[in-house]
C-alpha cells in the first residue's frame, strides 16, 4: 500500500492540483516500506516493520503558504486537504523568501530502485542477524548490531506543470563486536541501495577480527600523528564540512568560506590539489535521486576540484537574490582516489596510526570547521610498513580543511553512508586516506 | 525526531513542507485542535479492545499506550517569521509479553479491528522473537493503580497562547540585539504536549498530560576587519513548564558578570545581554592552555552532568544493549557490587528525580506505569545505584522498577531513557561570590556549547558561552577558544565546592537521542554552581587559509 507507482501518484497527483484554487499549489506524494532488526549480547532484541505514506499539500496565496498532510486518497479526502492548506495559508503571515513553484524541468535517470532491497523479508533479516550473531559466539565475542531496510518511492507536482518521481531501495548494516574480555571491540558498516551486495558474515568476520586484534591495547602520547583514515573515518567530517558550505551563510560573512573585509573563497584553493569531491546523482555505487525535494534537477557538478572551492549550495530565495543560479544541495558525494589499498598504505608508513572511525564527533568552531571526536573500535600503532599493535582511543580536535591540506597518499574507495544510509542521511564514496599531522588531543580508556 | 533533523529544523529556510518529512513529527493541524482533548472513556475502551486481543492470542504481559503527541514551533530570523508550524501525532502503540519475549505493534487507524490486529500482530512478533531469546523477559512485579491520572502543575498553558504573542516575543527579541549590535539572530520557540494514556494487563489506567517549553537563539557577531565571527546562544533551559517560564519575575534572576535565570526567564534581556557579549567574544583573550580551577554555572554544568553521569549510569548500556550505537559504560556492574567505586568526591550526590517540579522529565507515571520517585545514584561520592526499567530491575535485586522507561511516540517501542539526574546543592552556605573569591587561576564558565565523550564515558570535552578568566579570586577579564578535557573520575574527584540551595537551577536537554531507530527523550539536570581544580583547558583557535 506504501508504495505507489508513477502512473498511480501522476493520477492522485493530478486530481488534487485540479482541487487547488490557490495562485500557486504543490504536492508531495510520498511513501515507505520499512524494516529493522537489531540484536545485542548475541540475542536479538527487538524487530519491526513500518509502513507509510503521506500527501502533503501547500498553497500560495501571494506571499503567503499553508501546508496540510493526509493519508487517506478518495476523493473527499483529497479536496479536504487542498481546503485544510488554502485555510491555513490566509491566515499565515507573509513570507518574504517565498518562491514560486518551479515549472517542468528534465531530470535524468538514476538506478537509485533494486526489486532484491524491496523484496527483503522479516526472515531474511533474521537470518542476516543469525549469520552476524553466531560467527561471534564461535569467537567467543559478542554482538551488537543494527540493520535497516527501506524501499521508498517520491513524487511530487505543482500548478506550473511540474512532474517529478523517484522509487528507491536501501539497506544499512551496522555491528559492533567486543571481545568477551572486554578489551577489544571491532566495527563495521555496510550501504547499499541492492540487497545483494550485503554479506552480513563477511561484514561481521571484519568486525570480530578487529576485536580480537584491538585487545590489550597499549597507550602511546598524544600529539600530531601521521594517520590512514578508513573511509568511515573520514566520511562524518567531509559530510560536515560540505554541509556548511551554504552560499548565504559565506555571503553573510559567518562561514568557513567567508573571507576577511567580505565576499567568500569561491574559485580559491583551500586544500591540497589532489582533492576533489564532486557529486554525481548518476553514479552506480551512490545513486541518488536525480531531483531534490523542491524539484530542481540534481546534476554532476563539482564542490571541490583540485583544491579549489568549485561550487557552494544556493537555495532558491538566496539564488536569486544574487542573481546567479541556484545550486541544489546534492543526493551524494564522491571524493576522488586512488588505486591504493589499505595493505599498500600501511606498508608506505614509517610511523602511523590505522583508524577504523570516529565517534561522537561535535564541532568546535564554525570558522575554521574544528571539530572534536574520537577514535572507537579498534585503532593500531603502525611501524616501519607493519601494524606493530592496538593502541588506546585518542580524542581528536581537527578541521577537515587542515586534514584535507595535510594529505600524503589517496587510496581506493569506498561507500559509507552516514546517519544510517536508508531514508536518512547521504551516500558518499570516499578514499582510504593518508594524512600527516593530525592532531589528538588527549587519551581515552573506553573500549 | 533525530539529533540531524533537530539540525535541519532549525536551519536556514526550513520550509513546513520539509517538516512534515521529519519522522514523528506527526501531521500539521490548526492551532485551535491543540487545545482539544480526547474522552478518557473512549482512551479506556481503545486500550480494553487492545488488553483483551493479545490475551485471547496468548500475550501473558500486555501494556497499550494511546499517544497525543502536540508541538508548535515559531521560526523567527532578524525580522523574519520564518515558519510557524503546528503538528499532532495521534495513535497506539501495544506491546506485549508471549512466549517469554517481546512484541511491539502500532497503529494510527483507531477502530476496533485496527486496534485488535495491532495487538495480534504483537503478540505475533513477540512469539518470533521468542525463538531467538537466549534469556526470556523477567519482569520486576507491578500493582495496578486503576484508573488515575497525573498532570503537569502549569500555570499557563503554552498552546493556549496566541501566535501573534509569540511572534511579537521573539521578533521583539530579534530587534533588540540588532539594536544591541548583534548582525544575525535566529530564535525559537518550541513548545510541546504530550497527552498519554496507559493501560496494561496488570490493572492501571493511566491518564497524564505533560508540557514542554523551550524558547532560544542563537546571535552571530561579525568583524568585518578580522573575518572573524563570535556566537552567543541563549542562557534559558528547556523546560517541563507551560508559558509562564517566559514571564519572568525579579526573584528568579541572579545578578553575576551576566544575568543568569532561575525557574523563569527573561528572553528579551537575555538578547540585549548576548549582542553585547557576542561583540565582546570578538576582542577576548585567547586562552592560554593549561590547568585551572573552573567554575561552572548550571546552565553550563548540566551538560557535563548528563554526559557523564546521566549516560554511563543507564542500565541498558551497562548491560550491553546500546553496544552498537551511544555505547556501553564504565560503570560496570562489579563496580556497582564493590559498594566502594569512588566516582567522585565526598562533596558529590547525584540524585535521580522523576518527579522534580518543572523539569523536563517529571511524570507520574513511567511509560510501563510506573509510579516515579527519586533515588540515590551517588552517595557520598560513591557509586550506589543505575537507572532501570521493569525488565532489568531483578539485575540490581530491587523489588519493583525505577520507572525510566519512555517511548517518543505512540509508534515508538518504550525502553530505558535517563531521569532527571542532579547534582545535590553543597549543605553549607555557599554563594558564586564565596566560590570565585577561593580560586587563584580559574576560568567560569557559562552556558553549554561543543560537547563529545567517548561510548564508555570516560574521556570529554566540553565549551561553553562564555568564558571570564579569574586571578587572585577575582573575575579580570573575558576570555574565548576556551574547551576543557578531562576524565569522569578524575574530574569528579576534583570537586571542592558547591554553592548551596538558593542557587540551585535546571539545565535540560529537548532531544537527547538514543536507540536504533533513534528516539528522543528530554531530561533536566540540576545543580548550583560548582567548583573543580585542576582541570585541562585547550586553546581551540586555529588558522584555515
Amino acid at each position: 500500500m506504501a508504495i505507489f507507482s508513477k502512473e498511480e501518484s501522476k493520477k492522485i497527483l493530478e486530481k488534487v492540483i485540479a482541487f487547488s484554487k490557490a495562485d500557486a499549489c504543490e504536492v508531495n506524494l510520498n511513501g515507505t516500506n520499512g524494516g529493522n532488526i537489531r540484536y545485542a549480547r548475541n540475542s536479538v532484541s527487538t524487530a519491526g516493520e513500518n509502513s507509510d505514506v503521506t500527501l502533503i499539500v501547500q498553497s500560495n496565496f501571494g506571499k503567503k503558504s499553508g501546508v496540510a498532510t493526509i493519508n487517506e486518497f478518495d476523493d473527499a479526502s483529497l479536496e479536504k486537504v487542498v481546503r485544510r492548506s488554502e485555510e491555513l495559508a490566509k491566515l499565515a503571515p507573509e513570507n518574504p523568501e517565498f518562491m514560486e513553484p518551479l515549472p517542468q524541468q528534465t531530470y535524468g535517470e538514476s538506478k537509485t530502485y533494486f526489486e532484491s532491497t524491496a523484496k527483503i523479508t522479516p526472515e531474511y533479516r533474521a537470518q542476516a542477524a543469525a549469520n552476524s550473531i553466531n560467527p561471534a559466539i564461535a569467537k567467543d565475542v559478542t554482538a551488537a548490531g543494527f540493520l535497516e531496510d527501506n524501499y521508498s518511492f517520491a513524487s511530487m507536482m505543482n500548478t506550473k506543470g511540474l512532474f517529478a518521481y523517484n522509487q528507491s531501495t536501501g539497506v544499512n548494516f551496522t555491528v559492533t563486536m567486543r571481545s568477551n574480555d572486554g578489551t577489544g571491540s571491532g566495527w563495521v558498516t555496510r550501504s547499499f541501495n541492492d540487497v545483494n551486495k550485503l554479506d552480513t558474515a563477511e561484514a561481521s568476520r571484519i568486525a570480530i577480527d578487529k576485536a580480537l586484534q584491538s585487545r590489550q591495547a597499549k597507550a602511546i602520547e598524544p600529539g600530531k600523528y601521521t594517520v590512514i583514515l578508513e573511509p568511515a573515518a573520514s566520511a562524518e567530517l567531509i559530510r560536515n564540512m560540505l554541509f556548511n558550505m551554504n552560499a548565504r551563510q559565506a555571503d553573510e560573512g559567518r562561514s568557513f568560506l567567508a573571507k576577511k573585509g567580505g565576499g567568500t573563497k569561491m574559485g580559491e584553493k583551500i586544500m591540497d590539489e589532489r582533492v576533489t569531491i564532486y557529486t554525481d546523482p548518476f553514479n552506480l555505487d551512490v545513486p541518488a535521486s536525480p531531483w531534490s525535494g523542491d524539484g530542481q534537477a540534481r546534476k554532476k557538478m563539482d564542490i571541490i576540484k583540485n583544491g579549489t572551492v568549485a561550487n557552494m549550495f544556493y537555495d532558491r530565495y538566496w539564488a536569486s537574490n544574487k542573481n546567479v543560479a541556484p545550486v541544489p544541495f546534492p543526493g551524494n558525494a564522491i571524493m576522488e582516489g586512488g588505486n591504493a589499498s589499505l595493505g599498500d598504505l600501511i606498508k608506505d608508513t614509517k610511523k602511523g596510526i590505522l583508524v577504523t572511525r570516529f565517534w561522537y564527533i561535535r564541532a568546535v568552531d564554525p570558522q575554521t570547521q574544528l571539530y572534536t571526536g574520537l577514535t572507537r573500535d579498534a585503532t593500531f600503532f603502525v611501524e616501519n610498513g607493519k601494524v606493530k599493535h592496538p593502541i588506546k582511543n585518542f580524542r581528536f580536535n581537527e578541521s577537515p580543511v587542515i586534514m584535507l591540506n595535510n594529505v600524503e597518499t589517496l587510496g581506493k574507495q569506498v561507500r559509507v553512508d552516514v546517519d544510517g544510509g536508508p531514508g536518512g542521511g547521504a551516500s558518499f564514496l570516499i578514499p582510504y586516506m593518508k594524512l600527516r599531522d593530525f592532531t589528538f588531543t588527549s587519551l581515552s580508556d573506553a573500549v | 525526531m533525530k539529533r540531524r533533523d533537530f539540525l535541519y529544523l532549525t536551519g536556514m529556510g526550513t520550509t513546513a513542507a520539509m517538516l512534515s518529512a521529519i519522522p514523528g513529527m506527526g501531521r500539521p493541524i490548526a492551532p485551535e485542535r491543540a487545545l482539544e482533548t480526547v474522552d478518557v472513556a473512549l482512551k479506556k475502551q481503545m486500550a480494553d479492545v487492545a488488553l483483551n486481543a493479545a490475551r485471547a492470542k496468548g500475550a501473558t504481559y500486555t501494556d497499550v499506550r494511546i499517544g497525543r503527541y502536540l508541538n508548535q514551533f515559531v521560526i523567527t530570523r532578524e525580522d523574519k517569521v520564518q515558519n510557524i508550524v503546528n503538528t499532532e501525532s495521534y495513535g497506539l502503540g501495544v506491546r506485549v509479553v508471549a512466549q517469554g519475549g517481546w512484541g511491539f505493534a502500532a497503529t494510527d487507524k483507531l477502530d476496533k479491528d485496527s486496534i485488535a490486529k495491532a495487538a495480534e500482530l504483537a503478540v505475533a512478533i513477540a512469539k518470533e522473537n521468542s525463538r531467538l531469546l537466549t534469556e526470556p523477559v523477567q519482569l520486576a512485579p507491578q500493582k495496578g493503580y486503576g484508573e488515575v491520572s497525573w498532570k503537569a502543575p502549569i500555570e499557563k498553558n503554552a498552546f493556549e497562547v496566541p501566535i501573534k504573542e509569540k511572534v511579537d516575543l521573539l521578533l521583539g527579541v530579534n530587534a533588540e540585539a540588532m539594536k544591541g549590535g548583534a548582525d544575525y539572530i535566529n530564535s525559537f520557540l518550541f513548545m510541546v504536549n504530550e497527552q498519554k494514556y496507559f493501560a496494561s494487563s496488570d490493572g492501571s489506567y493511566i491518564d497524564q498530560d505533560i508540557h514542554r517549553i523551550w524558547p532560544t537563539f542563537f546571535i552571530t557577531k561579525i568583524d568585518a576587519a578580522t573575518g572573524k565571527f563570535e556566537t552567543r546562544n541563549a542562557l534559558s533551559a528547556p523546560m517541563g513548564m507551560g508559558y509562564e517560564y517566559l514571564y519572568a519575575r525579579p526573584q528568579d534572576k541572579i545578578q553575576g558578570v551576566t544575568t543568569l535565570y532561575k525557574g523563569r526567564y527573561d528572553m528579551l534581556e537575555d538578547a540585549k545581554a548576548g549582542a553585547k557579549q557576542a561583540g565582546e567574544k570578538i576582542k577576548a583573550k585567547s586562552v592560554e592552555p593549561g590547568k585551572y580551577d573552573l567554575i561552572l554555572d548550571p546552565s553550563h554544568l548540566w551538560l557535563t552532568i548528563h554526559e557523564s553521569t546521566g549516560h554511563p549510569t543507564e542500565l541498558d548500556r551497562v548491560l550491553g544493549y546500546e553496544a552498537n550505537f551511544a555505547g556501553t559504560s564504565f560503570l560496570t556492574l562489579d563496580k556497582w557490587e564493590s559498594k566502594k567505586f569512588n566516582y567522585g568526591s565526598k562533596l558529590v550526590n547525584i540524585v535521580a528525580d522523576k518527579t522534580q517540579v518543572g523539569s523536563l522529565g517529571a511524570v507520574g507515571y513511567d511509560d510501563e506505569g510506573v509510579k516515579c520517585g527519586q533515588w540515590d545514584v551517588i552517595k557520598d561520592g560513591t557509586l550506589v545505584s543505575y537507572q532501570a526499567i521493569r525488565d532489568q530491575a531483578h539485575i540490581l535485586g530491587l523489588p519493583a522498577s525505577q520507572g525510566c522507561c519512555y517511548a517518543d511516540n505512540w509508534s515508538s517501542v518504550q525502553f530505558q531513557r535517563m531521569a532527571n539526574i542532579s547534582l545535590q546543592p553543597g549543605k553549607e552556605k555557599k554563594s558564586i561570590d564565596d566560590l570565585i573569591k577561593g580560586v587563584q587561576k580559574g576560568i567560569y564558565i557559562i552556558g553549554d556549547g561543543s560537547f563529545s565523550i567517548d561510548q564508555q564515558r570516560y574521556n570529554f570535552q566540553f565549551g561553553g558561552q562564555l568564558y571570564y578568566e579569574i586571578k587572585d579570586g577575582k573575575i579580570v577579564g573575558a576570555l574565548k577558544d576556551v574547551a576543557y578535557q578531562s576524565n569522569t573520575q578524575e574530574f569528579w574527584n576534583s570537586c571542592v565546592g558547591i554553592a548551596d540551595q538558593s542557587d540551585y537551577r535546571l539545565g535540560g536537554s529537548f532531544f537527547d537521542g538514543k536507540g536504533q531507530p533513534q528516539q528522543v527523550s528530554a531530561v533536566s539536570h540540576g545543580s548550583s554552581t560548582t567548583r573543580f581544580n585542576g582541570v585541562n583547558v585547550i586553546n581551540t583557535s586555529r588558522k584555515i587559509g
